[in-house]
């Protein structure tokens, strides 16, 4: 049976982690004490009549159970509701407007912090117990500790107000006629031939990318710094060092093995990249999910709230599953 | 009451192993009980330690820094200083209550669960484990929406957060723990499983949970920084470093890198030294 068999078990097993989170998210935002609609009302004086006639719109008098099922069945079918502030908003229409932009800065930031992460880790390794290794890795543990909104705006405040370098927030300058395919900028400018907007949109990234990608590289900077001292400490190098094997050879595949562990780290890291880049989008104004939850935070728009949730639970349930899938393609120990 | 606790206090605090730690270890647990420290002094030392009342006009708006305002004035006219100050205590509240409250309720229930195994424990394994792949801070701003904003919410909404940290930690050791000859020992000589759970084993996890705890605070640190930045821990005027963070991050283009400079330097800071005490009382488990 072998890989297929891994595939279909580790595939359903998706299902009750995410079916966990929807749970919990149900009792929390519809269960707990709290009312969703005396929360985005305030305290205004509203007839009890117009509350009930809200509550009634919403589907929030029916009994639980029958909320729990008709929310899940219309979430299944990629239908989040309607916004509880702006009235017959489609939710789903506004996260996949903004699913693009939230997605292209965790790439980059996913590729700064495991460029900064990999190689930092490297020297250490390589230049082991000198002060360089002793201050990389006094580098790898404060990074992470880093406040992402203070990174962010010391960014704006050095290279976009003080220096002038950089713009300071926003994904792409607004005049910019760029014809939008993918929702991805920097695709779609490449898509168009649009080197314009290709600069501004790449211009606006670096910042945000920079921040996120730093805050995250820590734990790569320690992981590949062990993983590097631990194969070059290994066997197989003995026996290359035995053999004559040049020393930039030996290091280049001690490295390769290094690396694999990234990968999984990678995957695991997945949640707090979605929570960085939501600090880091609402500190850069960039136009993604996150700033989309902070907007509807201030407004309490509980279903929304909710939809960010769900989504935001469905992505750590794919990306743990991929990540197992690559390694169990990579391992061929892994099996059920 | 009090002596009994006391003396079960003395009882467990006898049990830890002291442990052995490199002198890189104890160079970082140095540092991070200083800045930790220094910082807890500034709250409890605040109104010794500024002239202006954190929350009252002290002088004119967007005062650079100066002798008489060492950290500026925002557009209100308060002393940043004194904000400064005062809001170390917000936060150490906020993630000192945090930290209690998922403690309380991560520990004893690794402990059981761990010890029992079983159904209750599977269970309990499978949420623990979904909100610990979830989002932390995701998951603390949704608490924190449904809870309304206040001090003792997003105490709570970050409590939940950490919950699985403290349980998954607590099992895990448990599970290895229950399978040694002495607990084999105290079970065959017929001592109350309570009393094995709470005395035998608990000791045995106390320098592991001194770890999580200051990790655990480093990070709450930041996820109530990040709270209080949206606006959804402590509401003004009250002196919050998070809050004040984000006030300022309405005069960036004018360049008042005062405002956001010092706030946000105390946060990370703050968070830096938690991470570097429980860095350093690790690097012991990694040296064994």
């Amino acid at each position: 049976m072998g890989i297929l068999r891994y595939i279909a078990v580790r595939t359903a097993l998706i299902i009750p982690t995410v079916l966990i989170l929807y749970t919990l998210v149900f009792i929390v935002l519809r269960i707990l004490p709290g009312d969703p609609v005396l929360a985005v009302l305030g305290t205004k004086n509203i007839p009890p009549e117009q509350l009930e006639q809200i509550r009634h719109n919403l589907g929030l008098d029916k009994p639980y159970i029958v909320q729990y099922f008709e929310y899940l069945w219309n979430v299944l079918h990629g239908d989040f509701g309607t916004s509880m502030i702006i009235s017959g908003r489609s939710i789903t229409v506004d996260l996949l407007e903004r699913l693009p932009a939230t997605i292209e800065l965790a790439v980059a930031g996913m590729l700064v912090s495991l460029l900064i992460g990999v190689s930092t880790g490297f020297f250490a390794a390589v230049k082991r117990d000198t002060k360089l290794d002793t201050g990389l890795r006094v580098f790898g543990s404060v990074t992470y500790t880093l406040f992402i909104p203070w990174l962010g705006l010391m960014f704006q405040l050095v290279f976009a107000v003080w220096l002038g370098w950089l713009p300071a927030s926003g994904r792409i300058d607004p005049d910019i006629g760029l014809v939008t395919v993918t929702g991805f900028y920097v695709l779609d400018a490449l898509i168009t031939g649009n080197v314009v907007a290709l600069r501004s949109a790449l211009s606006h990234m670096i910042l945000p990318a920079l921040t996120l990608g730093l805050v995250l590289s820590g734990p790569y900077t320690r992981l590949v710094r062990s993983n590097l001292i631990k194969a070059l400490e290994s066997n197989y190098v003995f026996a290359y060092r035995a053999r004559g094997v040049r020393e930039r050879r030996i290091l280049l595949h001690a490295f390769r093995n290094a690396l694999i562990p990234v990968v999984t780290y990678a995957g695991l890291q997945f949640a707090l990249l979605l929570g960085g880049a939501v600090l880091t989008e609402s500190t850069f104004d960039w136009p993604g999910i996150g700033t989309y939850l902070v907007e509807k935070v201030s407004y309490r728009d509980y279903p929304a709230i909710q939809a960010v949730v769900i989504v935001f639970a469905f992505f750590v349930g794919v990306i743990s599953l991929v990540v197992d899938l690559i390694y169990a393609l990579l391992d061929p120990r892994i099996r059920y | 009451m009090a002596e009994a606790l006391g003396k079960t206090l003395a009882g467990l605090l006898s049990r830890i192993s002291i442990p052995r730690i490199s002198a890189r270890g104890k160079a970082l647990v140095y540092t991070g009980l200083a800045i930790v420290l220094a910082v807890v002094f500034m709250a409890i030392a605040a109104p010794l330690l500024t002239p202006y009342d954190p929350t009252r006009r002290a002088g004119p708006g967007y005062q650079p820094p100066s002798w008489e305002h060492p950290f500026g004035t925002n557009n209100l006219g308060h002393d940043m200083w004194s904000r400064t100050v005062y809001g170390a205590r917000t936060i150490l509240i906020v993630v000192g209550l945090a930290i209690a409250i998922s403690m309380a309720i991560g520990v004893p229930l690794g402990l059981v669960s761990g010890y029992y195994g079983g159904k209750l424990d599977r269970a309990l394994s499978m949420v623990m484990d979904s909100i610990y792949a979830f989002p932390s801070l995701v998951l603390a701003i949704t608490l924190a929406v449904v809870l309304g904003p206040s001090l003792f919410n997003a105490a709570i909404a970050i409590a939940v957060v950490y919950v699985p940290t403290y349980f998954r930690m607590v099992r895990g050791q448990v599970l290895s723990i229950k399978e040694e000859l002495f607990i084999e020992v105290a079970r065959a000589l017929g001592i109350p499983t309570r009393e094995i759970i709470f005395k035998h084993i608990l000791p045995h996890l106390l320098p592991t949970i001194m770890v999580v705890f200051s990790l655990s605070a480093a990070d709450a640190v930041l996820t109530e920084a990040a709270l209080s930045y949206m606006g959804l821990s402590v509401q003004p005027p009250t002196p919050d470093w998070g809050y004040d963070l984000y006030k300022g991050k309405g005069f960036v283009l004018s360049g008042y890198w005062w405002l956001i400079f010092f706030p946000g330097l105390m946060i990370t800071l703050l968070a830096t030294g938690f991470a570097l005490i429980g860095e350093g009382l690790g690097e012991q488990f990694r040296r064994e």
